[in-house]
């Protein structure tokens, strides 16, 4: 189950629109080990493609040694779909690599409706969860 | 001395648990190699016959070593090298 505020959720949506037609992604960060999402941290995403999103290395290098620093980890890592639905796709599962994070996707391809799913991928499995959004 | 080497949530299996691990060797590829000998299987993660795995980020202290030298980067005692899988996907 992801549990997430408004205001993070409203954040991520926000992203994937303004960068609809690629893919957006990004991170949210939250306390080690408590499974909070708290700190948003919107990422380049250096493939600028509609098709694939990477993070880019020096930021990634800085925003993980960032949260190391805060004893912080990465809690949601999320990214949208532009013209698919908000599934994990072979891509997606095959690059996870953060067990504790809830994978968030968000599909853009519809102008008056974003779909809003997490994920949890764990060696290869793909789990939906239901998303819970607090206020 | 040694060289730190830190160590992704995901590779922590072959150390195990620990989030920091030394070695030596003067390049990435004999680090690699070096841990290897207590680590099995960690190399295999990180390098494939083609050298450093596509989608591995490794760094020598802040610098992404494929701006240097890829395996071939000189490593030294006191530096600090570090693992982080890279993040990514697509629709695909």
């Amino acid at each position: 189950m992801l549990t997430i505020t408004r205001d993070l959720h409203d954040k991520i949506v926000a992203h994937a629109r303004a960068d609809h037609p690629d893919e957006a992604c990004g991170v949210i960060a939250g306390p080690a080990g408590s499974d909070r999402p708290e700190r948003f941290i919107a990422m380049m995403n250096a493939e600028r493609s509609p098709t694939f999103y990477r993070f880019d290395s020096a930021e990634q290098f800085r925003v993980w040694r960032e949260m190391d620093d805060n004893d912080e980890e990465p809690v949601v890592i999320y990214h949208s779909h532009t013209a698919t639905e908000a599934y994990p796709s072979r891509t997606d599962i095959s690059y996870a690599s953060e067990p504790q994070a809830h994978y968030v996707l968000v599909s853009t391809r519809e102008e008056d409706a974003t779909e809003f799913r997490s994920y949890r991928i764990l060696e290869g499995v793909v789990t939906e969860e239901p998303v819970t959004v607090v206020e | 001395m040694a060289i730190e080497v830190r160590i992704p949530t995901i590779l922590r299996t072959y150390t195990d648990g620990a989030k920091q691990v030394e070695g030596s060797g003067s390049t990435l590829a004999e680090l690699f190699s070096d841990l290897d000998q207590r680590h099995g299987g960690l190399r295999e993660r990180l390098v494939d016959e083609k050298g450093l795995r596509r989608f591995v980020n490794v760094y020598l202290n802040d610098e992404d070593v494929r701006f240097i030298s890829g395996l071939d980067t000189p490593v030294k005692d006191g530096d600090t090298v570090t693992v982080l899988p890279a993040v990514a996907g697509g629709s695909r």
